[in-house]
């Protein structure tokens, strides 16, 4: 068997479209980067716009009235573009997904639409719009209805206090990592709520283990977040980021013990509560069809379905804001942030946040992509004994210890620095130790390392 | 039979009647299940099979000796080579014909690659129901390696129709044997891998450690056969225990469930038998290939055979178990009866005694790791 020849070189298509696919998500977060100075509470960027247009159409812009309306238009715009990128983000997602799935699985995976198979995520969604909105003839038809959007609301919710970067935030809340625990806890609403008025048995079962699933993983979650709120002081999303540094050793996860624990009680829940695998019990195909999403089609399917893997952004960006540093870059410490501001590299300043930013939360985010392809389902009884028995009493004692941490912290402050330095070590020899294994595996089975001839 | 009285013993009306197929992707279209569920505990679930039914033994009464061949690709398409043999075997005990020894190396080649096959359908599948869908593309990966050299011996990717009364149809082409040994070394190093994947994983150990427990006694009392009988600890392999073919000249071990996940006889000795076995069959392709004799490959028949009026019986260890051909011959051209004994039906029977008290979820476990091959249990 002649090796296959691939009919051109792909390494050039693999970069183009690989950048491609990183631009046109954060597109957005530029675009908010751009509009930023019209959204200043002080209401000056609006002013200056309103009297430019009072200009242009000659007419008078400037009453009060005017001025409410036109900030109306700029938040409206402002939210609008935030929820495309959750659309966009978990549209290119998709695609990513299901090529890193072929990869892993020795095959191809969508490779006809546009360079790479690119285009796919547009064709679905075109086809989903087309497809005919199907609504069961015994289904209860207003919840069945109503239920994807309990789900779009409770995922797009969340990007209100998500951090992009420096200063790209829609609000910073006082009370942000609080805000994001409890709209989350929307999603369960509408996925209970399209279970039960399916009127169908798989559907039923869908939503009663997805229920018991995002209820009980949302204990766990909410102790394993606070341990990086004990550690900053606050609740607000950019206040707990200020407070970590941009070396690995200053971030959260590696400054406590306690920390690192938690983050693993935060991303096995926030996989449950996303209904990943190995936590994908609701929508099981093996043994409930679809679960949940079973009876729905066309548009209402893609609503669910965008919200699934827009949460995947959601997840990892939270745990890049509470572990992992945010968008903090070495060499910028607050000082010399704040002297930027009124110059011309403030505007790059906050490119590279937001490109800090983007960089570890997609790395997470591949990790759950390639959990998803590795692992089987568990069971709802070791769902729930995982939950119950074993987070719930980890994320108790991580908050206990925390507490006493911070009180010996208070006392020897090189306690934080001596355990950030530690750990980071540790953690970089785990990474190298799993590379060289990788290694090993590849070649132990005489399989070629980086492949790119299926692009 | 007091099991079958106490059939609806603690029945509180209370439980949800849920079909489980024949519309659903673990049953496919093929099989369907009548469960009773309390919550995701099963009161108990009823197989109900049927959907797949061809009459293919009545086929074998209208059609001649020879015919029927193709006929047996279609019991079992998952491993058809055993189909063939077992009816080939029949006709020539009826007709009293001797095979020659290449045919019957060919034979054993040709079969336990088809094993190699089936088993790894059947751990894919496993996986796959498990919710691991990456090792179902591995397998069929190795799988299509295999299609491919059993399609340069005969021709055929699933339908096979290798095997023929005295003999086998075509014999090795060039270079084969040097292809089968390469994808050999291939698969034994890729069946590690394998296991790092997915076999020693803690959550599919945790999936199927204990769960769907068929004892001993009870495996026995259902006739259970194959990879389900070893499973649940009995030392039974008719390759070994009532050699038929080339197989007494070979060596290799029978495995047999150990508990290694929990205790004997549950989802995981089923699913680490057939692991094991696939290591077994390497090895006896690798011994067939090496001490294949020459000579002929078929042995004398007529195109429309005749056997004097009889019966025989035929036994073989198919990927599924023992699998028995019951040929009766009137004297004519036509067999008079035609009767294939398999083991997907007999496994089929255990499914409601052993159901009780599990959960949905392990209900998929149990019959993915039972094996069945809808197209078998029907006929």
């Amino acid at each position: 068997m002649a090796p296959y020849q691939p009919k051109s070189d792909p390494k050039w298509l693999v970069a183009l479209t690989l950048a491609v696919a990183l631009t046109v998500p954060f597109l957005f977060p530029v675009l908010i980067l751009l509009s930023m100075p019209l959204a200043e509470p002080s209401g000056g960027g609006v002013t200056l716009a309103l009297r430019w247009l009072g200009n242009v159409l000659g007419t008078d812009l400037s009453g009060p009235v005017a001025h409410d309306v036109g900030t109306a238009v700029v938040l409206l715009l402002i939210a609008f573009l935030f929820i495309n990128f959750g659309a966009i983000f978990s549209g290119i997602c998709v695609w990513w997904e299901r090529r890193i799935a072929g990869r892993m699985q020795s095959r191809i995976g969508p490779n006809r639409q546009g360079l790479g198979g690119f285009l796919v995520w547009v064709a679905d969604a075109v086809k989903f719009l087309l497809k005919e909105d199907l609504v069961p003839a015994e289904a209860d038809s207003l919840l069945f209805r109503i239920a994807p959007y309990f789900v779009l609301t409770g995922f797009a919710l969340t990007f209100v206090v998500l951090p992009f970067g420096h200063s790209v935030v829609m609000a910073d809340l006082n009370v942000g990592v609080f805000y994001i625990t409890s709209v989350t806890a929307l999603v369960v609403v509408g996925i209970l709520i399209s279970g039960w008025s399916s009127n169908s048995k798989w559907a039923l079962f869908g939503g009663m283990r997805s229920a018991a699933q995002v209820v009980s993983y949302e204990i766990p979650a909410g102790l394993a977040v606070f341990v990086p709120v004990l550690m900053a002081g606050s609740l607000s999303m950019q206040d707990i980021i200020r407070a970590q540094g941009a070396a690995p050793w200053d971030w959260f996860i590696f400054r406590n013990p306690a920390a690192l624990v938690a983050f693993f009680v935060l991303f096995t829940s926030q996989l449950a509560e996303a209904n990943r695998t190995p936590f994908d019990l609701p929508e099981a195909e093996s043994e409930l069809v679809a679960g949940y999403l079973s009876e729905y089609s066309g548009f209402r399917f893609a609503l669910f379905f965008m919200s699934e893997f827009g949460n995947i952004w959601v997840m990892s960006a939270l745990a890049t804001t509470l572990f992992f540093g945010g968008w903090q870059v070495p060499g910028m410490p607050a000082a010399a942030i704040s002297a930027l501001k009124g110059t011309g590299a403030w505007w790059g300043w906050q490119l590279v946040s937001m490109a800090v930013f983007a960089v570890k939360t997609l790395l997470l985010a591949n990790v759950v992509i390639w959990l998803r392809w590795t692992l089987p389902r568990i069971r709802i009884d070791q769902m729930m004994t995982l939950s119950w028995k074993y987070l719930v009493p980890i994320g108790f004692v991580c908050l206990i210890f925390t507490l006493f941490w911070q009180l010996g912290v208070g006392a020897a402050p090189g306690l934080e620095l001596a355990s950030g330095v530690a750990l980071s070590v540790g953690a970089l020899f785990v990474v190298i130790a799993f590379f060289r294994r990788v290694f090993k595996n590849v070649t132990d089975v005489r399989g070629d390392a980086i492949d790119l001839s299926n692009w | 039979m007091s099991k079958l009285i106490l059939r609806r013993a603690g029945h509180t009306g209370e439980e949800m009647l849920l079909n489980f197929g024949p519309q659903h992707p673990s049953t496919h279209g093929v099989i369907n299940f009548i469960v009773d569920t309390d919550g995701e505990v099963m009161k108990k679930a009823i197989p109900d099979v049927g959907y797949l039914h061809r009459s293919i033994e009545k086929i074998g009464e209208v059609t001649g000796y020879p015919g029927f061949m193709p006929y047996t690709d279609r019991i079992d398409y998952v491993a058809a080579m055993f189909a063939n043999e077992g009816y080939a075997i029949a006709v020539e005990k009826l007709l009293k014909v001797e095979v020659p020894a290449r045919a019957q190396y060919l034979r054993a080649a040709s079969c336990e690659l088809c094993r190699i096959a089936s088993h790894l359908v059947s751990v894919g599948t496993m996986a796959t129901d498990i919710g691991a869908t990456t090792p179902l593309v591995h397998a069929l990966r190795e799988r299509e390696r295999i299609n491919d050299l059993i399609e340069a011996l005969c021709g055929a990717r699933l339908t096979y129709n290798y095997h023929r009364i005295g003999g086998v149809a075509f014999d090795m082409p060039t270079g084969w044997k040097d292809q089968v040994l390469a994808f050999l070394d291939h698969f034994e190093s890729m069946l590690t891998e394998f296991d790092r994947l997915i076999t020693y994983n803690e959550i599919y150990l945790k999936r199927l450690g204990s769960v769907a427990v068929i004892p001993r006694e009870l495996a026995i009392d259902y006739g259970l056969v194959g990879p389900n009988l070893r499973g649940s600890g009995v030392d039974w392999d008719l390759r070994r225990d009532a050699p038929y073919g080339a197989y007494k000249d070979f060596k290799f071990d029978v495995p047999v469930g150990k508990g290694l996940a929990g205790t004997v006889g549950d989802a995981f000795d089923r699913y680490h038998v057939r692991i094991l076995e696939m290591k077994q069959s390497s090895l006896i392709v690798r011994q067939a290939l090496e001490r294949m004799p020459e000579g002929e490959i078929m042995a004398k028949v007529q195109r429309k055979p005749k056997p004097e009026a009889g019966e025989a019986l035929s036994r073989v260890e198919s990927a599924r178990g023992e699998m028995a051909y019951y040929v009766v011959s009137d004297g004519t051209d036509k067999a008079y009866r035609v009767r294939a004994r398999t083991g997907s039906y007999l496994a089929m029977g255990i499914i409601e005694d052993i159901s009780p008290g599990m959960m949905i979820a392990d209900l998929v476990a149990l019959i993915a790791s039972l094996d069945v091959v809808a197209p078998e249990i029907d006929r």
